[in-house]
């Protein structure tokens, strides 16, 4: 079910040359990449590739020894892999926090936006702590949301998530995309990659392999009759990975 | 930052068991370190057997009886006497546990004082079951037995006294159940005088009565000052104290610094350290750090949450404490003023060990562990330890929130010393350990 924004949508986020060191080991070994309005972006790799390295700068988290980013930490949503959320507090109250921190406008009506987009209205006075793993993960792509953000970057959003509550999530984040966020996320999923995204940026060892659709990874590598992780797995041999 | 303390607050109101903990152990702790403090060792049980037969427990001095056993009475104000009817119970009594020590009062006793030639002994029996017990009991019988000599003393001067009195002026003297009259030198003075005023000018025996009546002059001129120096005998050395550090509180008021001291500690350090610790656990922190607050913000949001936590819990401690305690309310704005200090003090160092350990269980770990040494370190005595240790005490202690915290404390409720000094210190301990916890931030999340 990939994404039905046009591909000459304008370029909302650029990223180029970038560069991180973690002492003597580069995790990132000048990335560029560039995505439209509305996209669903996918960064895949093998562990260690620099995926949460790439997320972590796009998203200001850390900074580039080299490289630009386009726009600034707080006009880009993010989420982390794990749900950045206080259990103590209620859905409604969590969301009430941040959007205050972020200072939106109209902070009670952005919460219940929020409510009604995560479709979880009926369980706002409920403890955050009380809530089952995907809907907590909705909360936190909410609160990524509250600012309006042009992207959202999601880092692993259906880890450790079963698979009915990883289908929710995904007509979720699609339905984002549908209304025009960009979405870059970062998987270990090769399924959803290959479901979800209709650019993938492919990471080994730091270096950007491969930006493009899945189906031209599977045209590069001749992956006639294989399935994407197939293909994906061949793709990197090739590589000399 | 606001929204971020009204968060935590929440979150606190939402945690009863934990701020129950945070709050009632520090409090209890403190109490029983206060208690201990302030309380001396309650009056031991002793057993205490007396041998002495009815009819010889007076001791006749200068004609006057003096009741031994009323003297001895005097040991029973610091000691509980559990009265046995022998030797050998008293003993049992002892190896059983029962009481701390037995004194026995031997049947010689009267005879020994009497006789002027031997000091009378008292048996005590105890149980050294560890140095401790055996020093306590040691130095308690010894204190007891030696206020008893001081009152026996007193009395042996005073009839001392009365019977240099009576030299000098004059009475009845009771002896072997006879009153025997003394002319005394007064009196002698007065004869001689008459018996040379009828002696003719020239007699030679004038000059002799000259010579003896000078001599009855000198002696009771120089008797007059007898009631001085049977005083010094008594009691040759007094102490006059002067304290040239600290105040001159008593020990209950020490005790309720002390006390607050220590709840402020354990409460701030444990918040502080805690509350910083779960942000990161909650995956809050970096989400927080991307543009919403800045760290230094953070920092400054928990040591306010810490300090406001824990002063209004240590003004209701006071509060409580005022009850039973006398304390002075018109140095209430001193008090606020010490305990905003030192709870800054403490969050500070909370805080840094909070950015540090970077988990919730193990910043309250090293929170928990680092406080007690420190209030231990606080306390040690100068003079108790080496000289050289004693410094080391020092410099950790002023390395540390408890000892400035203590002081000003102390200061503010008790009026004993500098406020300013402790103060002064506590905010450069808060700025220290503030920028430490900056520095942890930077590996934080």
């Amino acid at each position: 079910m990939p994404s039905t924004q046009a591909v000459d949508a304008p370029t909302v986020l650029e990223a180029q040359g970038l560069r991180k060191r973690f002492g003597d080991r580069e995790a990132l070994k000048g990335v560029s990449l560039s995505v439209t309005r509305g996209e669903l972006a996918a960064v895949i790799g093998p562990n260690g590739a620099g995926k949460t390295t790439l997320l972590s700068i796009l998203a200001g988290i850390q900074r580039p020894d080299e490289g630009t980013v386009s726009k600034a930490p707080g006009e880009i949503g993010w989420v982390p892999q794990q749900a950045a959320l206080y259990g103590k507090l209620t859905v409604a109250e969590n969301l009430d926090l941040f959007a205050r921190l972020e200072r939106v406008p109209d902070p009670a009506d952005t919460v219940d936006r929020m409510l009604e987009l995560t479709d979880l209205r009926d369980r706002a006075d409920d403890q955050v702590g009380t809530l089952s793993g995907g809907n907590k993960q909705r909360v936190n792509i909410a609160i990524g949301l509250l600012a309006r953000p042009e992207v959202l970057l999601l880092d692993e959003p259906s880890a450790a998530l079963d698979p009915r509550q990883r289908e929710r999530l995904w007509e979720f984040i699609v339905r984002l995309a549908s209304e025009g966020t960009t979405v870059i996320y970062a998987t270990h999923n090769i399924q959803e990659a290959d479901r979800y995204a209709r650019q993938l940026v492919l990471l080994a060892d730091g270096e950007r392999l491969f930006d493009g659709s899945p189906r031209e990874l599977e045209q590069l590598v001749g992956a006639h009759g294989l399935d994407f992780e197939a293909a994906f797995v061949r793709f990197l041999h090739q590589q000399g990975h | 930052m606001r929204w971020l303390l009204v968060k935590d607050l929440r979150i606190l109101r939402r945690s009863p068991l934990l701020v129950s903990l945070l709050v009632l152990y520090p409090i209890v702790i403190a109490v029983l370190i206060g208690f201990a403090v302030s309380r001396g060792p309650d009056k031991p049980e002793v057993a205490f057997y007396n041998e002495l037969p009815a009819s010889a427990g007076t001791l006749e001095l200068g004609g006057r009886k003096i009741d031994l056993t009323d003297e001895s009475n005097q040991i029973f104000d610091s000691i509980k006497p559990v009265q046995v009817k022998s030797r050998a119970e008293a003993i049992q009594k002892v190896k059983d546990g029962d009481v701390l020590a037995a004194i026995i009062v031997p049947k010689d006793l009267t005879e020994r004082l009497q006789s002027g030639l031997e000091s009378g002994v008292v048996k005590v029996y105890y149980n050294a079951e560890d140095p401790a017990k055996k020093q306590f009991v040691e130095n308690t019988i010894k204190a007891q037995v030696q206020r008893a000599n001081a009152a026996l003393t007193k009395r042996i001067a005073e009839e001392a006294l009365r019977l240099l009195d009576l030299i000098s002026t004059g009475g009845d003297y009771r002896f072997l159940g006879q009153d025997i009259g003394i002319l005394g030198l007064r009196e002698s003075e007065a004869i001689l005088r008459n018996a040379r005023a009828e002696l003719p000018r020239s007699s030679p025996q004038r000059d002799e009565i000259d010579r003896v009546l000078g001599f009855a002059k000198l002696a009771r001129d120089n008797l007059s000052f007898s009631d001085d120096v049977l005083a010094v005998v008594g009691e040759p050395i007094k102490v006059s104290a002067e304290s040239l550090q600290g105040g001159r509180n008593s020990l209950s008021s020490f005790a309720v610094a002390l006390s607050v001291a220590v709840s402020l500690m354990f409460i701030t350090l444990l918040l502080a350290a805690g509350a910083l610790a779960l942000e990161r656990e909650e995956n809050a922190f970096p989400r927080l750090v991307r543009g919403l607050v800045s760290r230094t913000g953070l920092l400054v949001e928990k040591a306010g949450l810490a300090t406001i936590c824990s002063v209004a819990a240590c003004l209701l401690m006071l509060l409580g404490l005022g009850v039973f305690v006398s304390l002075d309310w018109g140095r209430f704005p001193l008090w606020v003023l010490a305990l905003v200090f030192a709870g800054l003090g403490f969050a500070a160092l909370g805080l840094a060990i909070g950015a540090l350990t970077r988990e919730v269980r193990a910043a309250s770990l090293l929170a928990f562990m680092l406080a007690l040494p420190l209030a231990f370190l606080a306390l040690v005595p100068s003079g108790s330890v080496a000289p050289a240790l004693y410094d080391v005490t020092r410099v950790v202690s002023a390395l540390f929130p408890f000892k400035p915290t203590l002081d000003a404390l102390n200061a503010a409720l008790n009026d004993s010393g500098d406020v300013l000094g402790p103060l002064l210190h506590l905010a450069l301990l808060t700025l220290g350990f503030g920028a430490l916890a900056r520095i942890g931030l930077r590996r934080f999340a």
